[in-house]
C-alpha cells in the first residue's frame, strides 16, 4: 500500500507527506528521483532521516524526526513555510485520516474525550494542497469501516481528499462519491465493498491488483 | 556613531517578567526552544502565565517545566500531542488551551509584529477552530477574522546575535522565532554565540537589533539542547 501510494508522487512536485505512514512512502522512491520534499517546520528539499549519533541537533521535520538537507535544500520561517502551503505551491500531501467520507470530508485530528492534541498543520495542508491523498488501514481496529457516508469526528477540511490508498484498495473520491480503482493482492470485491461504509460504484471488468 | 549594547546577565533579564504576564515562546520541537530562558523562568517562579508557543515540547523539556510547577494559566498552541502533561492537565481543566491552525497561529503572530489588527482567512471556516470568531465577506467569499496577537514578552533562541541584538538562526531552528521577535514589548534573546557589532555582516541578519531589547549569551548549552534519543 505504502509502495503503491508511492506511485502517486510525480517527477517534479512539490509535496507534504504527513506523520505516520505517508511519512513511509519517501522510503519507496528512488533515490534519484527528482521531487521536492516539504516539511512545515520551515525546510523544503529534505533529506534522508539520520540515526541519533548522525543527527543535526537543530534539523527535524515535523514529526520529530532527524532529517537532513540535500543539494538545493532551503530553510524558512513558519509564516513563509506555511505561505508556500496556503498559496498552492504544495502538488501533493498524503495525509493520515480516522474517517473519510464520501464527500471527501477528512477527519483526523480529534476524537471528542480521548485525542484531542491540536490540529498543528494539518488543517491548511487539507485545504490547500491541490491534490489531498489519504493513506489509512481500511478499517478501524474495531473493524469498522474508516470510509463512510459521512464522518462522524470533527473534520478537518471539507471536499478535500481526492483519493484514498488503504491496506485492501486504491479508491477515488468523486462527485459521485467512492469508486473503487485497484485491488491489493489476494483481497476480493465484496470483502472490500463489506468493509466500506459507503456505496462503492465498481468498474466493468478485471480490476488491477497492486 | 555606534550602535549601543544591550547584552545582559540572564537573572536580570527574566525578572523584568512580571506574574500574570502573556509570554510568546520561540521554537518547534527542541530547534529554536529558549530552553536556558525558560529554566530561570522557572527558577524565578513567575505565576499565572500565559504561553504562546507552537508545542508545549515534551515531558522534561522547555515549557514542561512550567507547566509542572503550575505557572501557566493558559496556552495558546498548535499541537500538544507529544507533551502528555499538557493534555492531561487540558483535559483536568487545570490549563486552558487555544488551539490555533499552525500557520495561522504563525500570521496572527506576524500581524501582531507588524502593526496590523488582525487577518482574514478561510482556513478552518468549516471546522471547529471557527467557533465563536467573527465572519466577513470579501470579494463574495467568506473569511474569518483572525486577531492579530502580541505579547509583554518574546523569548528568543538564536544561533548568534551580535551585542546590538541583530539575531540570526539556524536551520530549522528559525521557525517561530524571527516572527515573535517582532511581536513581544519586551524581546529577550538568548545566542549560542554573542558577537561584536560587525561580526554578523548585514545581509545577514535575520531579525534586525530594532527589534530586541537583551541579549543574553549562552556560556554553555544545557542537555536540553541536544538531539533527542526516544
Amino acid at each position: 500500500m505504502v509502495a503503491r501510494a508511492a506511485r502517486e508522487i510525480a517527477p517534479g512536485m512539490v509535496v507534504n507527506l504527513g506523520i505516520g505512514l505517508p511519512t513511509q512512502v519517501v522510503d519507496h522512491l528512488p533515490g534519484d528521483f527528482p521531487v521536492c520534499l516539504h516539511t512545515e517546520n520551515g525546510l523544503s528539499g529534505i533529506g534522508p532521516t539520520l540515526p541519533p549519533e548522525a543527527a543535526d541537533r537543530n534539523l527535524i521535520d515535523a514529526g520529530g524526526a532527524y532529517v537532513s538537507t540535500i543539494p538545493g535544500s532551503a530553510f524558512f520561517d513558519s509564516a513563509v513555510s506555511f505561505a508556500m502551503v496556503r498559496s498552492g505551491r504544495l502538488d501533493l500531501t498524503m495525509l493520515g485520516a480516522f474517517e473519510v467520507a464520501q464527500t471527501g470530508d477528512l477527519a483526523n485530528w480529534k476524537i471528542p474525550g480521548r485525542f484531542s492534541p491540536g490540529a498543528g498543520g494539518g488543517i491548511e495542508l487539507a485545504q490547500k494542497a491541490r491534490r489531498v491523498v489519504v493513506l489509512t488501514s481500511h478499517t478501524d481496529r474495531a473493524g469498522n469501516p474508516k470510509l463512510k457516508a459521512v464522518c462522524s469526528l470533527p473534520v478537518t477540511a471539507r471536499g478535500c481528499v481526492a483519493r484514498v490508498f488503504t491496506d485492501m484498495a486504491v479508491i477515488d473520491v468523486g462527485p459521485d462519491g467512492f469508486a473503487l480503482r485497484e485491488l491489493a493482492e489476494g483481497v476480493g470485491l465484496a470483502e472490500v465493498t463489506e468493509a466500506t461504509g459507503a456505496p462503492l460504484a465498481c468498474p466493468e471488468g478485471v480490476i488491477p491488483r497492486f | 556613531m555606534r550602535l549601543p549594547d544591550k547584552t545582559c546577565g540572564l537573572e536580570e533579564a527574566i525578572a523584568r517578567i512580571p506574574d500574570g504576564a502573556t509570554i510568546m515562546v520561540g521554537g518547534f520541537g527542541v530547534p529554536g526552544t529558549p530552553f536556558s530562558l525558560i529554566r530561570e523562568l522557572v527558577r524565578q517562579g513567575q505565576r499565572g502565565l500565559t504561553i504562546i508557543k507552537n508545542d508545549a515540547n515534551e515531558r522534561g523539556l522547555g515549557i514542561d517545566h512550567l507547566l509542572a510547577k503550575g505557572q501557566v494559566a493558559r496556552l495558546v498552541t498548535t499541537h500538544i500531542g507529544l507533551n502528555p502533561r499538557a493534555v492531561e492537565m487540558m483535559n483536568a481543566g487545570e490549563l486552558e488551551v487555544e488551539f490555533n491552525a499552525q500557520g495561522i497561529l504563525a500570521e496572527r503572530v506576524r500581524a501582531g509584529g507588524a502593526g496590523l489588527a488582525a487577518i482574514l482567512t478561510d482556513i478552518g471556516l468549516e471546522t471547529e477552530l471557527a467557533n465563536g470568531k467573527q465572519r466577513v465577506e470579501i470579494g463574495g467569499r467568506t473569511a474569518l477574522v483572525e486577531t492579530a496577537l502580541r505579547a509583554d514578552v518574546a523569548l528568543i533562541h538564536a544561533d548568534r546575535s551580535d551585542v546590538f541584538g541583530n539575531l540570526g538562526y539556524v536551520a530549522t531552528a528559525r521557525n517561530f522565532n524571527p516572527l515573535m521577535a517582532m511581536a513581544a514589548d519586551l524581546v529577550i534573546a538568548e545566542a549560542e554565540k554573542v558577537l561584536p557589532v560587525g561580526g554578523l555582516l548585514p545581509d545577514a541578519v535575520q531579525t534586525p537589533g530594532p527589534f530586541v531589547d537583551h541579549v543574553v549569551g549562552l556560556p554553555a548549552l544545557s542537555e536540553e539542547y541536544a538531539v533527542v534519543r526516544r
